[in-house]
């Protein structure tokens, strides 16, 4: 088995500030760590190469600071890494940016074929869910989304099987591999870093692939590949402090909001 | 097989970095291991570094690492409740290279340092606890970490694991630490824009100043107070020994919201607004709590080997020549292949011979004697500023008649002969 996790850096949300004068987040203020999901993806392929064998490889795209958090993928016990950075990939959007991680897939499985690729279900700080599905499409592999349970895998028919997370229950699925996962954080429970790999992620240096690499089409990629145009962001509004009351004052207020309704 | 290292240094404050940083430098293959989520992430310090230690490791440092202010003026106040005596110096000469010491924030500047050991070759791992040493025939031969696999050989063991250092007390080195040889210190730092800084503090744009405050502040615990200028935020912070913290029964958050509104500290932090709060505990035990520094296969440095000069706030500067020497010994050990307490006890001798132990040992009794003679924190502190108040305030009282009420004053509780024995033990202890 060949996997291939695709892992983002984000702003730790949790330090995250909006300055308030432009809207746009301060990145200064918040460490890069990986995105939450995305290490989960990391744990399960690490999980699965355990029971099944293989090779786990994680592959971003970001700026060459990026490389932090394949160390940190590596000392979660994947094998390789891979860092898609290149100017030309600047300001690309989820179009973009899902196109640039198929052509990087896409170059890695010519050598190495992947059976299957892991991302998280969405990353922290956009929060839109739309790359890994992007890059299934892109490739032409079935996509399961929000995953929750690996049920199984079944090497020798090429088959796995999923839970999927939905509202209010969850549906088994069965694909064909090569597949893409997109997976919720209760997947599984990240374990702890061993010292001989956190001796190996100190010391990884993941390959790093430009544009002259991938076979890909300039247009398709950053500013220009990207449909998407920002008009504004902003901070929600803060929530105003509830009113705490007594259960007496509770009921008259309900019967007064009766009473309004009633005319 | 677990990985072997020359060295494995248990702890990344200025004390480990500053022996991985030597001994990667001289070849030797190093691990730092570290609990923080980053080197300086854990580290407590009032903030001032001193440029001539740092400077034996990485010469002409302050042109690259992450600095606040070089210090251009050091004052000292003893200080009562609502008043204050002060003296100092300022001087020239501390704002030019090679500078003498400078205020940093150890959170950026232990990264800085970090990043330096593992250019030399070290290799860093983080938020990673060494629960004990390896013992095999009475020798330490690596650690034990919380992480699975987790065990490390080396040929030598630095534990630079802090005040506490559980691994020294594991060997034997030292027992369990008692409240008077540790203090408490709490602190704050309060962000103010650098032009507000300066004005205050009467500064040139990006010098520094500090404050070391004796009475008042710890409400007649032993302990001393400080302000410290950064660039965008003042750092003040209080510490007493934790015997006096616990029979006083104060809170250590207490006495700094006390210092705080000090009619003498309250101008300064006017409008500032706190954005962190540290509390930690720094060994004050002195030259008599300095436990055992060499094993066979081990070495103790910077807090947990208790190098803290209380009296002048001294610390830093202890661990990093520690630190240095640890290395150097260690080096030599090398050349000879043999790691045994007699082969690394050249550290121990080198420590001796520096200004780290001849300092401890002048200070040795000090602390001790203003624990248990209460007059010096509590009479004496207060008499110099009712002294000056009564000199200074004018109210038609010819000057000799105020010099007799002084003497009266300072007189009505204890005889002249007392006050001069306490005079004189002060001076022995601090000489």
């Amino acid at each position: 088995m060949h996997m291939i996790v695709c892992v983002k850096q984000v702003p730790d949300t949790t330090e995250v500030r909006i300055d308030p004068v432009t809207n746009t987040l301060d990145r200064s203020s918040a460490p890069a760590i990986i995105n939450p999901y995305d290490s989960h993806a990391v744990e399960e392929a690490v999980r699965i190469k355990e029971m099944h064998g293989g090779k786990v490889t994680v592959i971003s795209m970001g700026p060459p600071n990026a490389i932090e958090v394949i160390k940190r993928c590596i000392a979660l016990g994947a094998d390789e890494g891979y860092l898609l950075s290149d100017r030309a990939f600047a300001g690309s959007d989820t179009l973009a940016t899902s196109y640039i991680l198929s052509q990087g897939i896409a170059t890695i499985s010519r050598r190495e074929p992947v059976d299957l690729i892991l991302c998280g279900k969405q990353a922290i700080d956009g929060d839109t869910a739309q790359v890994g599905p992007g890059i299934a499409r892109r490739l032409g592999i079935p996509q399961l989304t929000y995953v929750n349970h690996v049920a199984g895998i079944d090497p020798a028919r090429k088959e796995i099987k999923v839970h999927r997370k939905l509202d209010d229950a969850y549906e088994v699925v069965v694909a064909k591999l090569p597949c893409l996962l997109t997976v919720e954080k209760e997947i599984n429970e990240l374990s702890y870093s061993s010292l001989p790999n956190m001796l190996r992620a100190v010391r990884f240096e993941p390959k790093i692939l430009t544009v002259a690499d991938l076979q890909a089409d300039l247009s398709m990629m950053g500013l220009k590949g990207s449909p998407t145009s920002v008009s504004k962001i902003f901070a929600p509004p803060q929530r105003s402090g509830g009113e705490i009351c007594s259960v007496e004052q509770l009921v008259e207020k309900l019967l007064e909001l009766h009473s309004n309704e009633k005319c | 097989m677990p990985e072997k290292f020359d060295a494995i240094v248990v702890g990344a404050g200025v004390a480990g970095l500053a022996a991985a940083y030597k001994m990667a430098q001289g070849g030797l293959s190093v691990v730092v291991i570290e609990r923080g989520d980053y080197p300086g992430a854990k580290n407590v310090m009032g903030g001032v570094l001193y440029r001539s230690m740092m400077e034996e490791l990485i010469p002409e440092f302050w042109k690259e690492a992450p600095l606040e202010r070089p210090v251009v003026e050091q004052r000292f106040w003893f200080m009562d409740t609502d008043s204050v005596v002060s003296t100092g110096y300022k001087g020239q000469e501390w704002a030019r290279e090679p500078y003498n010491c400078f205020t940093v924030f150890r959170g950026q500047f232990d990264q800085w340092f970090a990043r330096k050991c593992t250019e030399a070759g070290a290799v860093i791992i983080n938020e990673t606890v060494v629960e004990e040493c390896l013992l095999e025939n009475g020798r330490v031969v690596g650690v034990r970490t919380n992480r699975p696999e987790g065990e490390l050989y080396a040929n030598v063991v630095v534990l630079a694991d802090g005040v506490n250092s559980l691994l020294g007390k594991q060997l034997g080195f030292h027992q369990e630490w008692k409240p008077q040889q540790v203090a408490l210190a709490v602190m704050e730092e309060l962000k103010l824009p650098s032009e507000v800084i300066e004005d205050r503090f009467n500064l040139d744009p990006g010098m520094g100043t500090t404050i070391e405050i004796f009475g008042g502040g710890t409400l007649g615990l032993v302990g001393t107070s400080f302000i410290y200028t950064n660039k965008e935020h003042i750092s003040i912070g209080v510490g007493a020994l934790l015997s006096q913290i616990r029979q006083a029964r104060v809170k250590p958050y207490d006495l700094l919201e006390n210092l705080k509104k000090h009619p003498a500290v309250r101008p300064f932090i006017r409008n500032a607004e706190p954005v962190e709060y540290y509390a930690h505990l720094i060994p004050e035990g002195g030259y008599n709590a300095i436990p055992k520094l060499v094993g066979n296969g081990v070495l103790v440095v910077g807090d947990a080997a208790q190098l803290v000069n209380g009296i002048h706030r001294e610390g830093s500067n202890l661990a990093m020549t520690s630190g240095r020497l640890a290395a150097e010994a260690v080096l030599r050990a090398h050349q000879i292949g043999e790691f045994d307490a007699r082969s690394l006890s050249q550290y121990e001798e080198d420590l001796r011979n520096s200004f780290v132990i001849d300092d401890l040992k002048k200070y040795k009794d000090s602390s001790h004697l203003f624990e248990n003679n209460t007059r010096y924190f509590n009479e004496y502190l207060p008499a110099t500023n009712m002294a000056l108040h009564e000199m200074l305030t004018v109210d038609g009282t010819s000057k000799k008649d105020k010099q007799k009420l002084i003497m009266q004053r300072l007189l009505r509780d204890s005889s002249l002969y007392s006050v001069g024995k306490d005079l004189y033990h002060a001076w022995k202890a601090m000489k």
